[in-house]
């Protein structure tokens, strides 16, 4: 076999009261495609780190072609062609596509001044490496987020490049854009170029990489070719033990008067004649690509988007005007972007559980801190979040655990209905599992109706007893979660577009 | 997209055409408005601001904002003048080059709390603004050199002009159109300028592309620091008088100018072309309102809602883009 392009032996970095990576060998060959998986703080980031010369490690060799390196910072990682995508692409949004390609080259070829020719140039030749077509005189901010990858890309392709490290690259994609990153990401294997990419997604590691490898606690447990994982396997590698695959059972009464009635729900244009019926302790799934009206349903019945058609309670008609009306009906909604809609990043735990209840822990007009810590430390323990304490901010949690404290405000209030839009995204296969259990419980035992609305058809299977697809505004299918496979759900999805 | 297309979208196209509204509506009212003496009076009133404004341009397509620029262009010209005095000196490039200087001082003060204690630029100018006019009425001195005081030659130069037909225009309009010329090659044509914008537009993500962003705070600021310094006595030279307390609520008119010519608050965006429209427009204004006898204090009134305005504008454009 060929020389790896770089190779970690028994690599050991050690921060404060802990081993982030303890005695890892790692090797990658050129042109390969490799997936490295693992929970949070599994020791997947440092090891990036490391390959990109950010971290110094305290123990072990780092090897670029066979050859040990003393000294490995960033410029040695940029000088042995290693490029790192992050999530957030490091882009400059105000600035053109061309200058935004054109910026590593211009800085290394050390020019005093800015020629604009040789500036689209330079981006132009960038793109065409590729294969694709974005306006070079757009501003970066008004591209799309799958273009803006894009741009990320052959930015960092311009340098010569022998390994592009991408950091969990799907997360902001449709499923379209998806298959079109994977082309690209196959086009620049064919060039000899290796892709190290790192992800939460199992499904599309199957499909990308050639080689998985699994971190847990800082250390490799597994590794071998893509062909011998499935999706099983790599979650026993990474949580230690097997995650249930226990599926949503309802055997309620489609007969009664059901929990949410919607008729004839219509929003602008995005939702159009919605009909729905959400009976006690059911979850339904609903998926549909980005842009299906998903979202504007979701917000409709959480009244924060005008709306026309009947929304009934327990048979009972609401109006819902407001986030206000909705609360007070008893409807709970957990937005897809908890840290921008659904925390208060900078204040503790307690206040942000008791944000939608504060009724709960008044006396008068002031607050009572006993009850208000007394109903916190319970939504803690029901949820089963990991803190120290009441009092840490939600900005120190783990996306799981921030999860939690979103979800668990809202039990607070009692809800009788509980949307919940991408309720796992971001969070690790221990947490999502017990972010699960915790919902079917609750559909189970207190009569709950959920409305789950995801893209991560896994989940769906595992916890709705039905699937809705959404489509242009339309509910196009109503699918059995029983009887309907993973496969099944993919194909109508993509049947859509 | 066509170029025609592009050209309107571009914000200096909008302040353009509002000038030319504003100047065709004011010109019917009072026709003299377009006497030539007027209008190189109304230019000659671009100078300084103009200068302070490119300096405040810069500082905003970093990301930041200066509110010391009045004061180091008071301490720059004050005491430029009196060391002139002190030393019988007459001459126009050495107090210049002088001036510049305190001002670069003052800014790479700036930058050195800004870049080394990653501070809040609005605080640290704000302090420095305070410290340096404390220091300038302290330990200094607190009398204005007036015109019988002021060093002949800096008059002199002050006031020399052009005939153009019967008027005469100033010369110092092509100091300030040389120096916005130097300021749109150095933004638009510098690897340095191209990083002011860059680090105005994402701090973290120029530093991972492999500018130096120290280096770029100690230009940003320091530049601004100079370019104030030298508008300071340019000022004096031109009003023939040194007045320590000068160039109170200048941060308000430039800032205003400069978010008029369509920079971002929030950095990454701005053009010395639009600057310039934005400074204009601003003087045009405050212009015509003292040829309309409208009071001093409600010139103030006027200023501030043309920040909010344009403010307001420029966030509501910038949403509009991302969306």
């Amino acid at each position: 076999m060929a020389e790896p392009l770089i190779e970690l032996r028994a690599v050991t970095k050690r921060f404060p009261g802990m081993k982030a990576l303890d005695s890892v060998d790692f090797q990658i060959f050129p042109a390969e495609i490799v997936c490295l998986a693992g929970e949070n703080g599994s020791g997947k980031s440092t090891l990036i780190k490391i390959v990109s010369g950010i971290y110094d490690f305290d123990e072990g060799d780092l090897l670029v072609d066979g050859k040990p390196v003393a000294d490995f910072g960033p410029r040695a990682a940029i000088a042995a062609g290693i490029q790192v995508i992050y999530q957030d692409f490091s882009l400059f949004p105000s600035l053109t596509v061309a200058e935004n390609l054109a910026l590593n080259r211009l800085l290394s070829e050390g020019k005093t001044f800015v020629d604009p020719a040789h500036r689209r140039r330079l981006g132009a030749e960038a793109l065409a490496r590729l294969d694709v077509a974005i306006d070079l005189e757009a501003t970066v901010g008004t591209l799309s987020t799958a273009d803006r990858q894009i741009v990320a890309i052959a930015r960092a392709l311009m340098s010569d490049t022998r390994l592009l490290i991408m950091d969990e690259p799907t997360t902001a994609l449709t499923g379209r854009e998806v298959d079109r990153l994977f082309s690209i990401v196959r086009e620049i294997q064919a060039k000899g170029i290796a892709v190290l990419f790192v992800s939460h997604k199992m499904r599309e590691m199957l499909e990308i990489s050639e080689r998985i490898t699994v971190f847990r606690n800082g250390r490799k447990v597994e590794e071998g070719p893509t062909g011998e994982f499935n999706e099983a396997r790599i979650t026993r590698a990474m949580t230690g033990h097997d995650i249930g695959h226990e599926r949503h059972v309802w055997a309620g009464d489609t007969e009664a008067v059901p929990r949410l009635s919607v008729r004839g729900l219509a929003v602008g244009e995005a939702v159009r004649g919605i009909d729905l019926d959400l009976h006690r302790g059911e979850i339904v799934g609903l998926s549909g690509l980005l842009g299906s009206g998903r979202t504007e349903l979701a917000m409709a019945l959480f009244g924060m988007e005008p709306h026309s058609g009947d929304i009934r309670l327990d048979g009972a008609l609401l109006r819902l005007a407001s986030v206000q009306d909705a609360v007070a009906a008893g409807i709970a909604y957990v937005p897809e972007d908890r840290l921008s809609e659904g925390l208060f990043m900078q204040q503790p735990i307690a206040r942000n559980v008791i944000a939608s209840a504060i009724s709960r822990a008044t006396r008068g007009p002031f607050l009572d801190s006993d009850r208000l810590n007394a109903l916190a430390e319970q939504v803690v323990s029901d949820m089963r979040i990991a803190t120290p304490d009441i009092d840490k901010h939600a900005g120190q949690l783990s996306g799981g655990n921030q999860q939690r404290v979103v979800i668990g405000r809202w039990l607070l209030t009692n809800p009788k209905v509980l949307i919940l839009n991408g309720p796992t995204v971001g969070v690790d296969v221990g947490s999502k599992a017990e972010i699960h259990r915790r919902i079917r419980d609750l559909a189970a035992n207190t009569g709950l109706a959920v409305l789950m609305i995801s893209d991560d058809v896994p989940e769906l299977i595992q916890n709705c007893n039905r699937i809705l697809l959404m489509h242009r505004g339309a509910i196009v299918d109503c699918l059995d979660a029983r009887s309907v496979e993973e496969d099944d759900i993919h194909g109508r999805l993509k049947g859509l577009r | 997209m066509t170029a025609v297309s592009k050209l309107l979208r571009r914000s200096e196209t909008a302040v353009l055409a509002i000038l030319l509204v504003v100047m065709i509506v004011i010109g019917v009212i009072n026709p003299a408005f377009w006497q030539a003496d007027n209008l190189f009076n109304l230019l000659r009133a671009n100078v300084v601001i103009g200068i302070m404004a490119l300096s405040v341009l810069t500082v905003m397509i970093s990301g930041g904002i200066d509110l010391s620029f009045p004061a180091f262009a008071v301490a720059a010209m004050y005491l430029t003048v009196i060391a002139m005095n002190a030393a019988g000196y007459q001459g126009v490039v050495l107090p210049f080059i002088g001036a510049t200087l305190i001002g670069l001082l003052c800014g790479l003060a700036n930058a050195f709390f800004i870049h080394t204690f990653r501070m809040i630029p609005m605080i640290v100018t704000l302090g420095s603004a305070s410290v340096v006019r404390g220091l300038l009425l302290g330990l200094v001195g607190t009398s204005i050199i007036n015109i019988d005081r002021m060093p002949p030659s800096l008059i002199a130069f002050g006031s020399s002009t052009v005939d153009i037909g019967s008027s005469k225009l100033s010369l110092m309009i092509f100091i300030y159109l040389g120096i916005a010329l130097l300021m749109w090659v150095f933004l638009t044509r510098t690897m340095a300028g191209r990083a002011v914008f860059a680090y105005g537009d994402d701090a973290e993500s120029a530093k991972r592309v492999g500018f130096n962003t120290r280096r770029t705070v100690y230009l940003v600021y320091g530049l601004a620091g100079a370019l104030a310094g030298f508008a300071g006595l340019l000022h004096a030279s031109m009003i023939w008088l040194a007045n320590p307390r000068d160039f109170v609520g200048y941060e308000l008119d430039v800032i205003a100018a400069v978010v008029l010519g369509g920079a971002s608050i929030f950095g990454g965006r701005g053009s010395v072309f639009g600057t310039i429209l934005g400074v204009f427009m601003l003087t045009l204004i405050k212009n015509s309102l003292i040829i309309m006898h409208i009071d001093n204090t409600w010139q103030g009134v006027v200023v501030g809602c043309v920040i909010v305005i344009a403010t307001a504008l420029t966030a509501w454009r910038d949403r509009k883009a991302l969306v």
